[in-house]
């Protein structure tokens, strides 16, 4: 009697476990994939980027370089209030991150399902997005 | 460290300029690099004299007081002896020399910078209100000594440090010191002449890091002067002036024996003493470029070969040296015993033949 219900009990907690493990992957993020950017000479290796709908990139940024850099993914608004703001650092929120000279930085960005026109990546110290640091991100359809 | 502070500083610069009515800061041959990008586009000067194997490099500072971080990176061809202040108005007198003052009715016409090893520092002296600093080391080195210590630089410093490190990796770090000039009693937009002795095989002036921070479409505006024992070969070989004022490109105004006056009026101005006795070619070349064509230095040969180097000129690269800088010897060495065996076994088979002969 006691043998049969230790065994019951058993069962229940491994299907439970199950239950547990069956829901925890439901919920559980899309794979996110990894984008290393290198920079070097103040531009980015990635010259664009092409993305899917809703997917997560974790983006890697090395500056090579001996000055400090940035590197910001966002639509045009956000491009050019980045152009013309005052923020001194990065990497509050996602997609925006400070890379200092010889550094490694990262940052995790969820894109929307749709992209509008004027998606990128760029650097916005000053100078930096009219010499070229700056690339265009669009959507795979 | 947007735009709107760029735009802020320059407005801050004009107001500066208008204020004290003096452009800000002019370096001759050297790369500008002032807070958030504001760029001098005055016209410099600068004097590289070569005799006996020394050059001396004259160029001059100007800054104004509302600009307390404007600094200047200079690349340089070898370890300069010394640094000292120059003559007080060698550069003037060179100017007037070639553009001689021009007079009206009224008045007289208005006269006229990861992992990697620190950079090393091999001098440090300071010139009435500058602060200066000769470092050694690779471009990201000194890139970084010059960020750590205030100067700001600007995208293009990277690929432009680099560009001379592969040929030199020396540089002068010049910065102000607007709290020592007030002191000094150094006015507003008043020059500071610098005299760079540098122990080198050729004269050499770097033009590229006058586009430091410029937009490609700027044009990049100098007077270099070159006084030599001879008449010098030249590379990129200046071109003849064609009258136009707005010609481009690097133009051969003057080529030319210095006359007596001028090399006595040179020797008769303040630490000027290292200037010999001898005559001396004048050469004045006047740069007026396009800095996104600006992507050379002037190369000189005063030796009379008529053989300036390209690699100095930044037309082509250094040659690559063996990782293991041994490696040249070990070759030889091996070649040599080599030899030396082939030479005993040879030696020996003509013992043996001869033996045999016998």
């Amino acid at each position: 009697m006691k043998r049969r219900g230790t065994a019951a009990a058993a069962t229940v907690a491994v299907a439970g476990a199950v239950v547990i493990v069956a829901l925890t992957a439901a919920a559980a993020p899309p794979p996110e994939r990894t984008v290393d950017v290198t920079i070097h000479f103040s531009h980015f290796d990635v010259t664009s980027l092409e993305v899917s709908p809703g997917e997560t990139v974790r983006f890697v940024v090395t500056n090579t370089d001996p000055i400090d850099h940035e590197f910001l993914v966002g639509d045009a608004e956000m491009q050019q209030l980045h152009e013309e703001g005052t923020e001194a650092s990065h990497g509050a929120r996602p997609g925006e991150i400070s890379v200092p000279a010889g550094a490694t930085v990262e940052t995790t960005f969820t894109f929307p399902d749709r992209l509008a026109a004027g998606w990128e990546f760029a650097c916005h110290l000053p100078g930096h997005y009219a010499y070229g640091m700056h690339g265009p991100i669009t959507m795979t359809t | 460290m947007r735009r709107h502070i760029a735009r802020a500083a320059a407005v801050a610069a004009i107001a500066a300029t208008l204020v004290f009515g003096s452009a800000i800061s002019a370096l001759a041959c050297g790369g500008l690099v002032a807070p958030n990008g504001t760029i001098s586009l005055t016209r410099t000067t600068t004097l590289a004299a070569y005799h006996n194997g020394i050059e001396h490099y004259l160029t001059s500072f100007q800054f104004s007081g509302k600009v307390r971080s404007l600094g200047s990176i200079t690349p340089l061809p070898g370890v300069p002896t010394k640094v000292i202040k120059g003559g007080d108005w060698t550069l003037q007198r060179l100017e007037a020399e070639v553009n001689p003052p021009t007079f009206d009715r009224l008045a007289l016409a208005p006269s006229a910078g990861f992992a990697v090893e620190d950079a090393q520092v091999l001098l440090r002296t300071q010139v009435d209100a500058l602060n200066i600093t000769v470092l050694k080391g690779g471009a990201t080195a000194v890139g970084n000594w010059a960020r750590e210590h205030g100067f700001f630089l600007p995208p293009d410093a990277p690929a432009v440090l680099d560009f001379y490190a592969q040929r030199s990796p020396i540089f002068m770090a010049t910065k102000f010191n607007a709290k020592r000039a007030a002191a000094q009693g150094i006015a507003d937009g008043q020059a500071i002449p610098v005299h760079v002795v540098i122990p080198t095989p050729n004269p050499w002036v770097p033009l590229r890091i006058l586009t430091l921070g410029r937009q490609s479409q700027d044009l990049v505006q100098a007077d270099v002067f070159l006084l030599t024992d001879r008449d010098p070969a030249m590379l990129p070989q200046a071109v003849s002036p064609d009258g136009s004022a707005d010609q481009k490109g690097t133009i051969l105004e003057r080529s030319a024996w210095a006359s007596d006056g001028l090399m006595s009026d040179l020797r008769s101005d303040q630490r000027s003493n290292w200037i010999p006795d001898e005559p001396m070619w004048l050469s004045y070349l006047k740069i007026d470029e396009r800095a996104g064509d600006l992507t050379n230095d002037l190369a000189i040969d005063a030796s009379g070969y008529g053989r300036p180097d390209p690699v100095a000129a930044g037309f082509a690269f250094p040659a690559v040296p063996t990782a293991d800088g041994a490696m040249g010897a070990r070759t030889i060495v091996w070649f040599g015993a080599g030899l030396a065996i082939m030479a005993l076994l040879v030696r020996r088979r003509i013992h043996v033949s001869a033996v045999g002969t016998r």
